[in-house]
């Protein structure tokens, strides 16, 4: 005699305390394997696109900022490179260097909240007091230059808004000497520890050609083996001079693509970006950082299509102008959009503890899927 | 007036006010929903972290509603949102406090003029009693509004709340 | 790696009814227009031609031309007639490194595209967003329902530029 078994819908809702944010997703399941992953976004929804149509291009950069809050430097880099190319200004050398310095910053920074959440999500609550510790050092960097410690309106477009402070290469090498240890620290306590090893490594790998067709990009796209990163396959900035390995997964110890993967590249990641950053205080040329700032910011009749590498993956600006003070449309291809689209196939099998598991590996930040 | 800054005289006995009781227990243990919005999320997180600590007052995290004394509403309340926000509310239990943290939740912030999905103000859907201010609120800021609000609950009396 | 117009030839040989022009004078990327229910062919010709391989798609945006007659309806706001919307697409050759811009127009009283959902996956979530916001209708698109504003949201797609606001949703008032 068979049992009659009904499938049931759970509802991780907008609150919960492991969602990253105003995220719904509901589960279908037959009893605690997932059968179908629905996720329903919208509850931050900003309006940042009608936004830029009302205001004029240097005003629409702290919009960008509160898109992606944990990596705001890059919002305004992405989109003061577009607005450079439109309208063909060439900047200072030394306005590019302090962008990539700050950039890479940033990128650490991102990861560590990504890193300290995610250990907190699979219940290990001590990883994130240390990554935050961390964080607030490179906050503090943040602060003495630009005044704000999470939103910045820094990057103008044609230079940036004020110069390095006297003492921010010295505080920064003392930062990267004490970072170092740090991550070895972090290995030590949550990356190589056998509970943490149990839990995400074999978890819904990711093979190449689904996450290709997906369009998924970032260290999500190089866990799974591709070796596709923008800073080298599409270079912006003077990201060229600078000599840093792209760490790609190999399934180490699992299958490649697996949770542990996406986890360890963005480890991998932060080392990279300190020998940026290292590389770039010793070249960096001197000058005069406003000097190409534009008095009025009137790009021609056009539109352009530019791209940056985001701690998240491919973040593109889509700005099309027409000849006015105001931007025409602007859309923002988010990575976080495109990558949350994957929920639904790569959670099929798995139960509803490894649910959370997932959705922590593929770091994502609401306030750029609903823009 | 701190209950623990009376001189113990007999043998370890205080003589108090049974409201001056039951707010010192309250403000000092005020637990909160685990409730972030947007980047003023951040902060928060932040302030719960080991730099400017929000455990030395007493405030932990729950996870859900039923369980805790204080939501703050950290970020841009929208519309889909705003009617969630308003069951959160209504499912806590009697003494409830709100701390409208940013300026978004207080007025809407710098999407208050074109944005068609923006609720102006969380103060629209529930009742709010302290807000900070800032764009987001630096963890001081935060701090300082959980003292006025303890600062506001030590002077409250029994016929404020229907306890 | 090839470039705009090498592939504007090509497309042009296979496709003659449905790719019309290259346009390359403005600045700053050349994008090739197509008609609106041919685009599907065009982009499964695209992903799977050696030459070509275009396996990933970057961006889908839908674009309001307001190029309409503007006029007065009844309660004396300002409307858009005629005119066209566009959808824009922008894809990347992953192997072959080469990158190429498409644009179709379709008109804005009942805008309809045919979809490429089935042909790479990531469009699926940029259609819908298209839909909600500009009311462009996908065809054959395995899902098609709002996703960034509430699925009872009935005052229209909030991106057209001619858009108004509804005074109240659900008790609460809604900001100008």
């Amino acid at each position: 005699m068979a049992l009659k078994t009904e499938e049931m819908i759970l509802n991780m809702g907008p609150q919960h305390p492991s969602t990253h944010g105003v995220l719904r997703l509901e589960l279908k399941l037959e009893g605690e394997i997932i059968s179908d992953v629905i996720p329903h976004i919208g509850y931050l929804h900003r309006c940042f696109e009608k936004h830029a149509e009302a205001m004029t291009y240097p005003q629409v950069i702290p919009y960008t900022d509160r898109m992606d809050y944990l990596a705001a430097m890059y919002n305004e880099f992405g989109y003061a490179l577009a607005v450079e190319r439109l309208m063909g200004i060439e900047v200072p050398e030394r306005v590019e260097y302090i962008r990539v310095i700050m950039g890479e910053l940033q990128r650490i920074a991102s990861h560590l909240v990504a890193l300290g959440t995610y250990g907190a999500d699979i219940g290990a609550f001590t990883p994130f007091l240390y990554c935050f510790r961390d964080r607030e050092k490179i906050l503090h960097l943040f602060e003495i230059t630009c005044g704000a410690r999470l939103l910045y309106n820094y990057i103008w477009i044609g230079g940036v808004s004020h110069d390095l402070h006297p003492d921010f290469i010295r505080l920064t090498r003392d930062f990267i000497t004490e970072f170092k240890p740090n991550i070895k620290e972090l290995n030590d306590l949550l990356s190589y520890n056998q509970i943490f090893i149990d839990r995400t490594a074999n978890v819904a790998p990711l093979p190449k050609e689904t996450a290709i067709n997906y369009g998924i990009t970032g260290p999500n796209l190089r866990a799974s083996g591709v070796k596709w990163d923008l800073r080298k396959d599409d270079p912006y900035s003077v990201y060229h001079k600078f000599d840093y390995e792209i760490p790609v997964g190999s399934g180490e110890r699992g299958k490649t693509g697996d949770c542990w993967d996406r986890y360890i590249i963005r480890v991998r990641e932060m080392e990279e970006s300190l020998k940026i950053i290292e590389q770039a205080i010793e070249q960096i040329p001197d000058g005069d950082v406003t000097s190409a700032i534009p008095k009025r910011v009137k790009p021609p009749v056009g539109q352009i299509y530019t791209r940056v590498e985001n701690p998240r993956g491919e973040l593109g600006y889509f700005i099309i102008s027409d000849g006015s003070l105001n931007p025409y449309r602007i859309k923002v291809r988010a990575p976080s959009f495109v990558n949350l689209s994957i929920m639904g196939e790569l959670c099929k099998g798995w139960m509803v503890a490894d649910v959370v598991a997932i959705l922590g590996s593929i770091d994502i930040v609401l306030g750029e899927i609903d823009r | 007036m701190n209950l623990s800054d009376q001189h113990f005289t007999d043998d370890n006995i205080i003589i108090t006010k049974v409201e001056d009781l039951f707010n010192w227990a309250r403000l000092s243990s005020l637990w909160q929903v685990g409730f972030g919005l947007a980047c003023c999320a951040i902060e928060m997180m932040a302030t719960s972290a080991s730099h400017y600590d929000f455990d030395r007052f007493g405030v932990i995290p729950r996870p859900s509603p039923r369980q805790s004394d204080v939501i703050i509403i950290s970020g841009t309340v929208t519309l889909k949102m705003a009617i969630r926000i308003k069951r959160l509310y209504e499912q806590m239990p009697d003494p409830k406090y709100v701390i409208s943290m940013g300026s978004c939740s207080n007025c809407g912030g710098p999407y208050w003029e074109h944005g068609y999905h923006v609720l102006n103000g969380v103060d629209r859907v529930i009742p709010v009693d302290v807000f900070v201010p800032g764009c987001p609120p630096r963890p001081e800021a935060l701090l300082e509004g959980l003292l006025k609000l303890q600062e506001k609950i030590r002077n409250e009396s029994f016929g404020d709340k229907n306890v | 790696m090839k470039s705009a117009e090498e592939i504007f030839n090509i497309l042009k040989e296979k496709f003659p009814g449905s790719v019309t022009e290259l346009v390359a004078d403005k600045p700053v990327d050349p994008f090739i227009e197509a008609s609106p229910l041919e685009i599907d062919k065009i982009c499964t010709f695209l992903l799977e031609s050696e030459e070509f391989k275009f396996d990933s798609l970057m961006n889908l945006s839908g674009v309001d031309d307001a190029n309409g007659e503007k006029e007065k309806d009844e309660k004396g706001f300002d409307t858009i007639k005629g005119g066209t919307l566009s959808v824009w697409y922008h894809l990347e050759s992953i192997e072959l490194k080469h990158k190429i811009t498409l644009k179709v127009s379709t008109e804005r009283e009942n805008p309809e595209v045919a979809s490429v959902a089935e042909i790479w996956r990531s469009s699926d979530w940029h259609e819908r967003e298209a839909f909600d916001l500009y009311g462009i209708k996908f065809l054959n698109h395995p899902d098609l329902r709002r996703i960034l504003m509430p699925y009872d949201w009935e005052a229209g797609h909030p991106l057209r530029k001619d858009y108004k606001n509804p005074e109240f949703y659900q008790g609460m008032k809604v900001p100008d």
